[in-house]
């Protein structure tokens, strides 16, 4: 069978059997065994790429699949993939795998929780292997919904009005994305012919400017207020400080990155001359966010909160490097995308299990953890090092990419803006720094705390999984920095057509 | 001679790092110190073997001059074509020489630590750490390019991070280490900049090409000028911020005495010997682009260090904590080294000062190293480090009692122990350039003996003091590195070290210059008269001078309270006029927006949904009379 | 066609009726009475397509059809109205339309 439509089948089968499913364990083991599966298939899709690459393929995409689907507006179900989103779908891969293992202990509505979850994925998974802007935006639709249903559920705290902004923020979003889509499909033929969805036909014609400056912004903003820009993130720390652990993983560590990858594959690639004339606004509300976010982090108490704005910098710097408008700057978002995704699922994970220990996510609540939990410690600690940054984690990677990425631009604007994305490095040792020293380190604050153990089995496959695939790429990076290197030419072309 | 298997003296601490690190709790505890030390062993073997080779059988090439050597070279990420990150070992004498020093500071405190470290809780773990330390900076040492010396100059402050936060349950550890980390990234962000703006210039991160003196580097004369300075100017001077803050030079100081939180030996290792000269080494390292093109930069470089030795002398005096006494007097040799880079010239004769500065290095390492690990054989026996706890100590401990005099002498620049020799051509390097900076480190030298010998003989002479228990004197495991040491410390000032190391890689011959020797030396001894007068015997001198400096000596006992200066700059500045009205932006204003677009929308509702009365009859009513108003409008307003 | 009578005659007595009817719906408060005034109106309409069909289109039939049709319906409209109103009749003893709010907001 078709490798891209497998990855959605395999969801779709797993909530299928949950639904006939009645037993609690059953259910646990139906869900983990089918995201086994799928991570077991995004694992071998690597290596099905690599072969393809390798063997000589050198087309922009490769598997491509194409159905009519709905022939009066040429909708298609056509997917593809290439270095980009083959990384991508590894990561949803990983996070979905280490999301159901960490909600191993929910038993509210256990069935309703994971089919969910997997369907959230199923919308996921399909977004990155779309290659027809419709479809494209209903998966994305897919993969927003299910929230809602998570967190009202599910959450904790103000969970009915954090959904509910979360929602509606999120579905404000959508509409600008589907304005934008549809002004892009309108204009997708500007020299007559037939109007069509595909990514790859638009990207062959030139979007007539007047079109593209009114509709970029529409998409980018769209894409954007899912990877939190700046000021339309406020969705992000009440979403995340609510939401159950698992949903907190795969929100932040990949429906953000669905703002970031969709920013850059459709507004950037398809609309490059209003990217290049409208960056600089965007520049300068992406480093906001950048130094705004990590600052707001200080003063934070709520663990999730720090988590939410860093998250709220950190993908702030992959739309940053989005606009930064060169292969280094591209290479380093997506490494940040990736890098992100991994340690902020860990972090969250982390937080839902010291949440589940000592009953308050408060950090002045707690202290000197270090001694009873050593393996969780250890874990938030290493956690916290890929965050700020650390050589040898995957932060590292990611964030040098971008600076040297954006200080290929030779004008003092970008000069000052990249300075300026820099100094968060400080900035985020600190919140880091503080919280490891708060909660992890010092003397014992409450009593009850040296009653509490250490991980069990079924948190232990989560935090490994994660640890080491942010070690791996910390480092050997090569490889995927290679791969993501090699898919990036056809979209720099475009902009290097441009500026000739 | 091939050097390629260079890259194992790294690659051991890290193996044993990550023994140690995964298996240390399940393995038994013992044996992670013995394979620590095991590990070092052969690491010290392959360095010392290096260096043989590289200085006596291949390291010249045809022209006399010790060439760069790659023994190891391989891509590990790629920014763009010309720009990428290579791991690599770049062998030349400076590195050769660091890798020596590293190596043996390390394996001596690795053996000490078996004693000093004994029953502790951490044992294993303290291991691991001290493992990483020891790759990370042998990874820095060697670094071929800028971009992997950075790499490896996070790791070191991880490590160094970690091994302060040894006694993680310990406030004041925790604290410290997280000051020393925070205030060490600060900056290290100067060195990213620096290094961004460094790799804009002139293409490249490598060191053979940015120090070839045909290379780009040297092409950018023309570049843009901001503040009287070149960008090139501004680069370097950016790098520099990055090399103080390691090496604690002013105003990034203030991590260095409260990381003496940590066990001796680290302080030994780390906050003495070998990371905090991670700074000299970096100016050093890229000396040729400093000397040649930005000649600016580099006097900001001297002005830095002479600065920071006299500053840092001038607390030392005060303190009553050992192991502060020594982290200033570590901060004030500091000083000196990057002084002695700063007046240092390009070539062979003229580059008296790099060599100066790299042999002081060298020397200070050895006994630096041997001082702390004296005082944390004190601290062992007398569970203190308060200088006003001890006394007469000589007569429990003779080993430690004779090696710290021996590093005491040394430090003082007392013939013929080793740092005499290398502060000697400091003088001389800085009265050849600028007779102000001779005669500022003439006094440093006076008050270096003087705070040196006051900690001497409070320790180990005047009255004895009541102890817990009879102070007993250290295991072998402690006493083998001191004795090492002391020898050390004793011997190395006659190696000819201008045969090896100079900025430009061609031998040179020094000679003595009595001139300058002499009237250090007697401000030296100066120095020791004044601090036995005073501290030999319980008297009231020391009480009668301190009155007579007045305020003075307070600022100075506070460390002239820059320490409360950056706690309000972080506390009242960042913290409250910044951080906190962000957040409350963010939730009032920004969060607020977003609340308030969906509270009109709700007001708006409630506004209208009166018009949904359930009243059928008046929906009939509004129905009907839009069906009227749509044919009036058809009929009489819309005429075909 | 019936002498003397025009379609105009016809017209303005459907309007009329139709009207009553209308007026009928919108004022009274009685269900029955509401459900009677509709019967006014469709069957104004009723008459009106016969009228048309019989005036203007005499060789075709679907005026009269139409008619039956809405006869029919409104015979089924009127028993399914009048089990509705019993309903609610018996749910809160009352036929006014006024009580009958709870749809509303």
């Amino acid at each position: 069978m078709d490798i891209l439509t497998s990855l959605i089948l395999i969801p779709v089968l797993t909530v299928l059997a949950l639904l006939f499913c009645k037993e609690l364990k059953n259910i646990r083991v139906i869900a983990a065994v089918g995201m086994t599966i799928q991570l077991l298939q995004a694992i071998r899709l690597v290596f099905i790429y690599m072969a393809e690459r390798a063997s000589g393929n050198d087309s922009e995409m490769i598997l491509k699949k194409s159905y009519q689907w709905f022939e009066s507006i040429n909708i298609q179900y056509a997917v593809g993939v290439d270095g980009i989103s083959v990384l991508m779908i590894l990561l949803t891969g990983i996070i979905i795998f280490t999301g159901i293992f960490t909600s191993w202990k929910m038993e509210y509505l256990t069935k309703e929780f994971f089919i969910s979850l997997i369907v959230l994925a199923t919308g996921v998974f399909g977004f990155f292997i779309s290659l027809d802007l419709f479809t494209l935006f209903l998966f994305y639709e897919l993969a927003v919904l299910p929230m809602y249903l998570l967190i009202g559920i599910w959450g904790t705290g103000k969970k009915e009005y954090a959904a509910m902004k979360l929602t509606l923020m999120l579905m404000g979003g959508s509409a600008l994305l589907l304005v934008g889509l549809l002004g892009i499909y309108f204009n997708s033929a500007p020299d007559g012919g037939q109007l069509t969805f595909n990514i790859l036909e638009i990207a062959k014609v030139t979007i007539p400017i007047e079109a593209q400056r009114f509709f970029f912004p529409l998409t980018f903003i769209g894409f954007g207020v899912l990877g939190a820009l700046f000021p339309f993130h406020t969705w992000s720390p009440d979403g995340h400080a609510s939401a159950p652990t698992a949903v907190s993983m795969l929100h932040a560590g990949v429906l953000m990155k669905l703002g970031g990858y969709g920013a850059f594959r459709v507004a950037m690639y398809l609309m490059p001359e209003a990217a290049n004339e409208m960056a600089w606004i965007f520049i300068i509300l992406t480093s906001t966010s950048v130094i705004y976010g990590a600052l707001g982090a200080i003063v934070q108490t709520d663990l999730k909160y720090i988590n939410a704005y860093s998250s709220v910098s950190h993908c702030g710097l992959v739309l940053f490097a989005v606009l930064m408008m060169n292969q280094t700057a591209f290479d380093g978002a997506i490494l940040q995308m990736l890098s992100h995704g991994l340690m902020t699922a860990l972090f969250f994970a982390l937080i839902g299990m010291i949440y589940e220990r000592t009953g308050t996510r408060d950090i002045k609540k707690m202290g000197g953890l270090m001694k009873v939990m050593p393996f969780l410690a250890v874990a938030y600690v290493i956690a916290g090092f890929a965050s700020l940054g650390l050589p040898g984690l995957s932060g590292f990677v990611a964030e040098m990419t971008i600076f040297v990425g954006a200080f290929q631009n030779e004008d003092t604007f970008h000069r000052i803006v990249t300075i300026i994305a820099v100094s968060s490095i400080v900035v985020t040792a600190v919140y880091i720094l503080r919280v490891v020293g708060k909660i992890l380190l010092g003397p014992m604050i409450d009593e009850k705390h040296s009653l509490i153990s250490d991980a069990v089995w079924h948190e232990k496959i989560p935090i490994f999984v994660l640890l080491f695939t942010i070690i791996a790429m910390g480092i050997a990076p090569l490889w995927m920095s290679d791969i993501i290197w090699e898919s990036l030419g056809p979209i720099v072309d475009k902009l290097v057509m441009l500026t000739n | 001679m091939e050097f390629s298997y260079t890259i194992y003296i790294a690659l051991i601490p890290f193996a044993v790092f990550v023994i140690n690190g995964l298996f240390g709790s399940k393995i038994k505890e013992s044996f992670t110190g013995y394979l620590g030390v095991a590990g070092m062993v052969v690491a010290t073997y392959l360095s010392y073997f290096t260096a043989y080779h590289y200085f006596f059988k291949v390291g010249k090439a045809v022209d006399g001059a010790y060439q760069k050597v790659i023994g190891f070279n391989m891509e590990w990420l790629r920014f763009t074509e010309s720009l990428h990150i290579d791991i690599g070992v770049l062998l030349d004498p400076i590195s050769v020489m660091m890798l020596v020093v590293i190596t043996t500071i390390s394996l001596m405190v690795h053996i000490y630590s078996l004693g000093y470290m004994k029953g502790d809780k951490g044992y294993s773990r303290f291991f691991a750490f001290l493992s990483l330390f020891t790759f990370s900076m042998l990874g820095l040492v060697v670094a071929t390019n800028i971009f992997q010396m950075y790499m490896f100059w996070e790791l070191v402050g991880l490590s160094s991070y970690l091994l302060i936060a040894h006694y993680y349950q310990k406030p004041s550890a925790v604290a410290a280490s997280k000051k020393a980390f925070i205030v060490t990234r600060f900056a290290d962000l100067g060195f990213l900049i620096g290094i961004l703006i460094l790799s804009y210039l002139t293409g490249t991160f490598d060191f053979n090409i940015l120090c070839n003196p045909e290379g780009p580097a040297f092409m950018q004369s023309s570049s843009a000028v901001f503040l009287g300075l070149s960008t090139m100017g501004w680069a370097l001077i950016l790098i520099f911020m990055g090399g103080a803050g390691k090496s604690a030079m002013f105003p990034f100081h203030i991590w260095l005495p409260d990381a003496m939180e940590g066990p001796t030996p680290v302080s030994a290792l780390i906050h003495a010997a070998t990371m905090v000269v991670a700074g000299v080494f970096l100016i050093a390292r890229l000396f040729p682009i400093f000397a040649i093109v930005a000649p600016n930069a580099l006097e900001v470089v001297a002005v830095i260090g002479g600065f920071s030795s006299i500053f840092a002398a001038v607390i030392a005096c005060t303190q009553t904590d050992i192991k502060r006494i020594l982290a200033f007097s570590t901060m004030s040799q500091i000083g000196y080294m990057m002084l002695a880079l700063g007046v240092s010239g390009y070539g062979a004769e003229a580059g008296l000062g790099f060599m100066a500065s790299m042999f002081h290095l060298f020397t200070h390492a050895m006994f630096k190293a041997l001082l702390f690990l004296g005082a944390g054989a004190i601290i062992h026996a007398i569970h203190t480090n308060n200088l006003s706890e001890m006394g007469n100590l000589r007569k429990y401990m003779p080993i430690p009692h004779i090696t710290f005099l021996i590093a005491c002498l040394a430090i003082s620049g007392i013939p013929p122990f080793a740092g005499f020799f290398s502060k000697d051509e400091i003088l001389v390097a800085a009265y050849n350039h600028n007779q102000i900076y001779f005669w500022v480190e003439w006094i440093v030298a006076g008050l270096t003996a003087f705070y040196m010998f006051r900690l001497y003989f409070g320790i180990f002479w005047g009255k004895e003091k009541k102890y817990d228990h009879t102070p007993h004197d250290a295991p072998f495991s402690m006493t083998f590195p001191l004795i090492f040491l002391a020898i050390a410390s004793a011997i190395v000032g006659f190696i000819p070290f201008s045969n090896f190391v100079t900025s430009d890689g061609l031998p040179f011959d020094i000679q003595m210059h009595w001139e300058i020797a002499l009237p250090s030396i007697g401000i030296a001894i100066f120095g020791i008269i004044v601090a036995f007068v005073f501290y030999k015997k319980e008297s009231d001198l020391p009480n009668r001078a301190v009155a007579s400096f007045g305020s003075f000596y307070k600022y100075a006992l506070n460390k002239f309270y820059f320490d409360e200066l950056y706690l309000f700059v972080a506390r009242k500045v960042i913290f409250k006029r910044f951080s906190s009205p962000i957040a409350w932006f963010d939730r009032h204003i920004i969060d607020a927006t977003m609340d308030g677009v969906a509270t009109i929308t709700n007001y708006i509702a409630l506004k209208i949904k009166g018009l949904q009365s359930g009243q059928l009859q008046q929906y009939a009513s509004v129905f009907v009379s839009g069906v009227l108003l749509l044919i009036v409008i058809f009929i009489y307003l819309i005429s075909v | 066609m019936i002498e003397g009578i025009s379609i105009h005659h016809i017209l303005t007595v459907t309007t009329i009726m139709f009207f009553i009817g209308a007026y009928g719906f919108l004022t009274r408060k009685n269900l029955i009475t509401m459900l009677m005034s509709i019967e006014l109106v469709l069957n104004a309409v009723n008459i009106n397509f016969v009228a048309f069909n019989k005036y203007l289109y005499p060789e075709n039939m679907q005026g009269h059809f139409f008619s039956m049709f809405i006869i029919g319906i409104a015979a089924a409209e009127a028993a399914v109205a009048i089990a509705i109103i019993i309903n609610i009749y018996r749910n809160i003893h009352s036929i006014d339309v006024e009580d009958i709010e709870q749809m509303k907001y």
